[in-house]
């Protein structure tokens, strides 16, 4: 699904990397407000915005601020405004804005946001994980994971039509460096393309000088709790939209997308269950076990809130085991995906045993080896040890 | 909008001065008795007019507009997080601008906590890039809005429920308006709503100018500062009249001026003995206090000459 096929859409190859295919995005959706702080593996989206819209070819307003508490502020006062706007940042960024994330989602604002998953610090790294994006799980934001440059240009664009329709932020995510910083060939669509399958921004909620409002002021015990019933039933609603949109994408340009995508999953016995660029090499990985005569298959998952909860049962339904590989971890417990994952199936009969393994903190190589090496250990583990199984990293059972 | 016509105050006493007959705020506020911040909103907005678009962070503005669905202005508000006044009425008159809204003022409306302190980030970002926002801080001197704790804009020796045995700083409070002058930006102003003509030119003036505009409004606080309700313009009026809040104009972080000068200034303990809050303050302290209000003043004259060639220009009477 990486390597694109070229379909009659108007538009032109470009070799681009993850981030340069970010900006693309951007200009292609006409956004007319971006905030933004560098932060590295983000810097490169921000670098070539500032250029396009130096040079006229972005007729937007960038907003240069002193941090990304700011970005996302002014990002939310540009979308009060009613209009287009966005901001990228990564890790250390992505958590200082986690106070706005909840005031913009709250506000029902359809802001996008391009996170390029990075580890936490200390210690400092700029290399890719999860905990990043995972840790604003719970802010209503709804989360895509990308797995090539290709799918990057493409949730963007849909990011805008979902976020717009359901009135609730959008945060599209890609790995640091295994995207963001690698060329892959990328089809930019002809922008009246684009405009056909996006069209400008009507905010029905922006400030009306005609009709003047409060916009966030206090809402007592007997009001706030409908706000947030009414945030979640928009959140519900977009898993619909995201199908919808996939599908939507799939006529105007030729390639479509489910919120999960399965591989070889329909006799397979085993299942693995990822996010983000790995999926690549896992995909891989189940070829090579097919050869081996393994019966293996892969699920990807690229919408991550709202959960696609039935598409993951139903891909998952006939497996005998799960097996959930994180490249982040809930400390205490165990992967973050594995437990969404298990909580989706609870009750499904048959149920899979559930297996997670914990891979590729702080950007450590996952290689067609390391999931080779996850497959060979299922047999040895117990699907209800309350301990996460680390691959890949060196460490002793005792703690010492 | 349908707008209401009041001028019956100065067709029946014959003022020499009227703010403005449109009423921005509507009675049905839910401030506190005597509140200097909403005395200074109403101001400010028959200052500005209708084509006014108010941002406002946490403070005590967030519950005066009253709570969901009420509102208590007839102006567009927002409110947004604690530190980020600044930074989103810029995001407002971003989008504003694409929406080619040109002629609307956006007015960050933020109390000391949020200025001094916590946003004192994103105003000095706003204020770098001379963002074309009108900011106000309506400094009531402590976090009010949280019951009465210190803030950086708290005076030296004030009692507040953070400072039970009198804020601990030796010399005055955090000198705001100077902060952002050190900008560079067009416009930085103080305002008390004792002077209301005063008040009404420099909002009008901020409103016509383009970029970062700074406005400090002395806004007492009868519950905060221990004084009777009723008090409120009047001590607003002796924190002028004893030299503890001047009046001053600061353009492009150059040019001073002050606006006021007393013919003879009240003696600071006035001030300090009209307020509860100062009650415990030690004679030495108070000492020490009125040396460095004098000593500000000074200052604050000599940039009005090296501004003006002369500080005889000064006026003695002010309204």
């Amino acid at each position: 699904m990486s390597i694109p096929k070229i379909s009659d859409v108007a538009g032109t190859w470009k070799v681009l990397t993850g981030n340069h295919t970010v900006s693309h995005a951007v200009k292609l959706a006409r956004v007319d407000v971006i905030s933004a702080y560098p932060i590295t593996p983000q810097t490169h989206i921000v670098e070539l915005l500032s250029e396009m819209v130096a040079s006229g070819e972005l007729p937007a307003r960038f907003i240069t601020v002193e941090s990304e508490h700011s970005a996302m502020a002014a990002c939310i006062g540009a979308a009060v405004g009613g209009v287009r706007t966005f901001t990228a940042t990564s890790a250390q960024g992505l958590a200082l804005m986690h106070e706005l994330l909840h005031w913009a989602a709250g506000a029902r604002l359809p802001i996008v946001m391009v996170n390029v998953n990075r580890a936490m610090a200390p210690p400092w790294s700029i290399w890719t994980d999860q905990n990043d994006s995972l840790s604003q799980r719970d802010t209503g934001w709804m989360q895509v994971y990308a797995e090539s440059n290709q799918e990057v240009l493409d949730l963007l664009l849909m990011a805008y039509r979902v976020a717009e329709t359901v009135l609730l932020p959008v945060m599209v995510v890609l790995d640091a460096f295994v995207l963001s910083h690698t060329a892959e060939p990328v089809y930019l669509y002809d922008q009246e393309v684009v405009d056909a399958f996006l069209p400008s921004l009507d905010y029905p909620y922006k400030l009306d000088f005609t009709d003047p409002r409060s916009v966030g002021n206090l809402a007592d015990p007997s009001l706030y709790f409908e706000f947030k019933v009414r945030q979640e039933q928009a959140m519900q609603r977009a898993r619909q939209v995201w199908k919808e949109v996939g599908e939507a994408f799939g006529t105007h340009f030729g390639r479509s997308y489910e919120p999960v995508e399965a591989y070889r999953v329909e006799d397979a016995d085993t299942v693995f269950v990822i996010a983000g660029a790995t999926a690549t090499t896992v995909r891989v990985a189940v070829d090579h076990l097919r050869e081996r005569g393994e019966r293996v298959g892969l699920l990807k998952l690229r919408l991550f809130r709202p959960f696609p909860f039935e598409a993951v049962r139903d891909a998952l339904r006939g497996a005998s085991r799960v097996v959930v590989l994180d490249r982040n971890i809930s400390f205490g417990h165990h992967g973050i995906f594995f437990q969404e994952v298990k909580s989706a199936l609870y009750g499904m009969q048959p149920a899979p045993d559930m297996f997670g393994a914990v891979i590729g903190l702080g950007g450590r190589d996952v290689t067609v080896d390391t999931v080779l090496e996850v497959y060979d250990k299922l047999s040895a583990w117990d699907p209800t040890d309350p301990t996460p199984h680390f691959v890949g990293a060196r460490f002793r059972e005792d703690g010492a | 909008m349908s707008v209401k016509t009041v001028n019956t105050t100065q067709r029946h006493y014959g003022l020499l001065f009227h703010a403005g007959e449109q009423e921005l705020l509507e009675p049905g506020h839910v401030a506190c008795q005597g509140c200097g911040a909403t005395l200074a909103m109403r101001l400010a907005l028959k200052a500005l007019g209708p084509r006014t678009a108010v941002v406002v962070p946490a403070c005590c503005w967030t519950v005066i507009d009253g709570p969901f669905p009420q509102h208590a202005l007839r102006v567009p508000l927002f409110h947004t997080a604690f530190e980020t006044a600044a930074i989103a009425a810029t995001g407002i008159r971003a989008a504003l601008s694409i929406r080619g809204e040109e002629d609307v003022t956006v007015m960050a409306w933020a109390g000391d906590g949020g200025t001094y302190d916590i946003g004192l980030q994103a105003l000095s970002g706003a204020a770098e890039r001379n963002e074309d926002v009108l900011y106000v801080v309506y400094d009531n001197e402590a976090y009010m809005n949280t019951g009465i704790q210190r803030s950086g804009a708290t005076p030296v020796g004030a009692w507040t429920t953070t400072t039970p045995d009198g804020a601990r700083r030796h010399v005055l409070k955090k000198d705001i308006v100077g902060i952002l002058a050190a900008h560079r930006v067009p416009y930085v102003a103080t305002v008390s709503p004792a002077f209301p003509e005063d008040f009404v030119r420099k909002f009008k003036k901020a409103r016509d100018i383009r970029g970062f505009r700074f406005i400090q409004v002395l806004s007492p606080c009868p519950p905060g500062w221990k004084f009777p309700s009723e008090k409120t313009v009047s001590l607003a009026r002796l924190a002028v009249e004893t030299l503890v809040f001047p009046l001053v104009e600061m353009e492009d972080g150059r040019r001073v001026t002050v606006n006021y000068r007393p013919a003879r200034p009240r003696p600071v303990e006035d001030y300090l003995q009209a307020q509860g809050r100062f009650r415990n303050l030690p004679e030495a302290l108070r000492e020490e206090i009125r040396r460095q209000i004098l000593e500000r003043f000074e200052d604050l004259l000599e940039a009005h000459r090296k501004t003006h060639g002369t500080d005889e220009n000064i006026p003695t009477t002010l309204r």
